[in-house]
């Protein structure tokens, strides 16, 4: 069995991981267009904020491929998929051939046209070690830099170089996180952002760029040495649409992380697939996701029977030293607490928790995570406890006997 | 593979567990020394109300979502326990949000801490199962 993975992140760790526990004999290529070790691309702004290192951000060991009997190209992309063959078209211009193939190809930045781009010298987007490397060595002590979006790509960048850097951030929302914060949410983080020296401009866009300014909408001008595009990602399907896959937003996949076409799997940020808080399909582009759509990938590719059906949207994120913690859809009614800086939305309906939203205080967050991704019915606990409270108490005896071992 | 299994029948909510937990990583001798005046952040934690009470650690879980979601790879399990490479953790919280027992915390120095059966501090012999004075924290192959 030969096993070929388009991908070198969480997503074909997950797969490979998963692969070896069925199959130590088959083949496993890697094929990857960078140029690193596997590595988690979300710590690329912890890397420019000094809280790890090349080293340390290495998602495995430096012995992970060799540990699992794994091939490795590395800046080498995939150029095409020849279904009938059963095999990848390289950008070397080799060809390697298949049994089984998963398409881990993750997102690219989404760089809209705007008018005068092209002059920008130093401009630059944010998803890859690449990215960061080339960003840090732009910014310089005192430079101004100018971040098109305020979503978690952007934030994080501004988190990241904040130390060197006067920074400005636009975003045609008129608030901060959009796609995972309410109106309030969005204005404490928004308020702890500027504490730290973070500038906003919302609700306006970029109409053009000179070569060191940005004109906005607003028919006010901002002036950068550098620029940073934030301003979304796009799902890589083009091998999958190109050789007739079904594509949306994402390659679609099923619960066993198969695509459309047969003995092709995919998993990541390249797909969509159900959101079991909303019963939507959807692109959620996250790392847990990612490595548990891999795994579930790789299982069925060495031959189980394997199915992930329990993707949410959720974030763990942190700016300045302040924790957003989110999941789910925040449809429903509204359960808030607000006080002493902390923030806690519950969003339920049809007895079930839909979503939360969390800042500040983590405690036991997951609690209401499992509440979303079971779908637990909210009358076989106590809710009102568990608002309060996120803890095992709000459980019925037995299904804390159950969870904690005391039934025997 | 030996598990911490709690019985919320036995729990005094004496909260020693937690005393016992948290001397486990204090590398001293007394633990009266090594507690005194220190505000304690144990990884078992007691959840108690007027009538009940009971222990929480990390359950060591099969298929673990802290350490598939973990981002830095920080998380991982061997030979059946789950353990944080403090040294790569970046204190996102992923797993604190991915928990289903809420036995994941804090710690006080930016990387998350949880449970680890004392492997690394006591030789595998859990403390506040050594330190539990009713039998209510055991730590025991079930075979499952």
């Amino acid at each position: 069995m030969k096993y070929v993975i388009i991908g070198n992140s969480a997503a074909a760790v997950g797969a490979v991981e998963a692969i070896r526990q069925n199959d130590t004999e088959g083949k496993i290529l890697i094929i990857s267009d960078e140029s690193y070790h596997t590595y988690s691309r979300p710590l690329i702004s912890y890397l420019l904020l000094g809280k790890t290192t090349r080293e340390k951000m290495k998602y495995r060991s430096d012995s992970f491929y060799s540990e699992n009997n794994c091939e490795v190209m590395l800046s080498t992309s995939v150029t095409a998929i020849d279904k009938d063959a059963k095999c990848v078209l390289l950008s070397n211009g080799e060809s390697e051939s298949y049994d089984k193939l998963l398409v881990a190809t993750g997102s690219s930045p989404f760089v809209p046209p705007v008018n005068g781009l092209d002059k920008v010298e130093k401009k630059f987007t944010f998803i890859s070690l690449d990215d960061a490397n080339a960003l840090e060595k732009a910014v310089t002590e005192g430079s101004k830099v100018l971040i098109v979006g305020a979503g978690l790509i952007g934030l994080k960048c501004a988190e990241g170089i904040s130390a060197k850097a006067d920074i400005t951030c636009v975003d045609l929302s008129d608030r901060v996180l959009s796609s995972i914060l309410d109106d309030g949410g969005s204005e404490i983080v928004k308020a702890h952002l500027e504490d730290n020296g973070i500038k906003f401009r919302l609700g306006v866009q970029v109409s053009e760029f000179g070569k060191n300014s940005a004109l906005l909408s607003d028919g006010t001008k901002v002036e950068f040495d550098v620029l940073v595009m934030a301003v979304g990602v796009r799902p890589n399907t083009a091998l999958v649409k190109n050789i007739g896959g079904e594509v949306g937003r994402g390659i679609v996949i099923n619960e066993r992380c198969a695509t459309s076409v047969e003995d092709i799997y995919a998993a990541g940020d390249c797909c969509e697939s159900m959101d079991v808080s909303t019963g939507e399909k959807k692109v959620m582009a996250l790392l847990p996701n990612a490595y548990m759509q891999g795994e579930c990938a790789g299982m069925n590719m060495s031959g189980a029977d394997f199915v992930f059906d329990k993707a949410i949207p959720m974030n763990a994120i942190g700016f300045f030293g302040k924790h957003i913690i989110t999941a789910g859809s925040y449809t429903g009614e509204v359960y808030t607490e607000c006080e002493d800086g902390n923030y806690k939305k519950l969003f339920y309906g049809d007895n079930k928790l839909n979503g939360f939203i969390l800042i500040g205080n983590a405690e036991k967050a997951g609690i209401y995570t499992s509440l979303v991704r079971e779908r637990t019915k909210l009358d076989t606990i106590d809710f009102e406890l568990i608002c309060e409270k996120p803890g095992l108490m709000a459980f019925s005896k037995d299904v804390r006997a159950e969870k904690l071992g005391s039934a025997q | 593979m030996k598990r911490i299994y709690v019985n919320e029948k036995w729990c005094l909510g004496c909260h020693l567990c937690e005393y016992y937990c948290a001397f486990a990583s204090t590398n001293q001798s007394d633990m009266a020394r090594a507690l005194c005046g220190v505000k304690i952040n144990p990884k078992i934690k007691i959840e108690e109300n007027d009538k009940i009470s009971f222990a929480v650690s990390c359950r060591h879980c099969d298929e673990p979502l802290c350490v598939k979601g973990c981002i830095t790879g920080a998380l991982s399990r061997k030979d059946g326990v789950i353990t944080i490479d403090r040294d790569r953790c970046i204190g996102c919280y992923t797993c604190i949000l991915s928990c289903p027992y809420g036995a994941i915390s804090p710690s006080d120095d930016g990387a998350v801490q949880k449970c680890e059966l004392c492997i690394k501090t006591n030789g595998g012999k859990p403390q506040c199962v050594a330190g539990c004075p009713n039998g209510a924290i055991v730590f025991e192959e079930r075979g499952e």
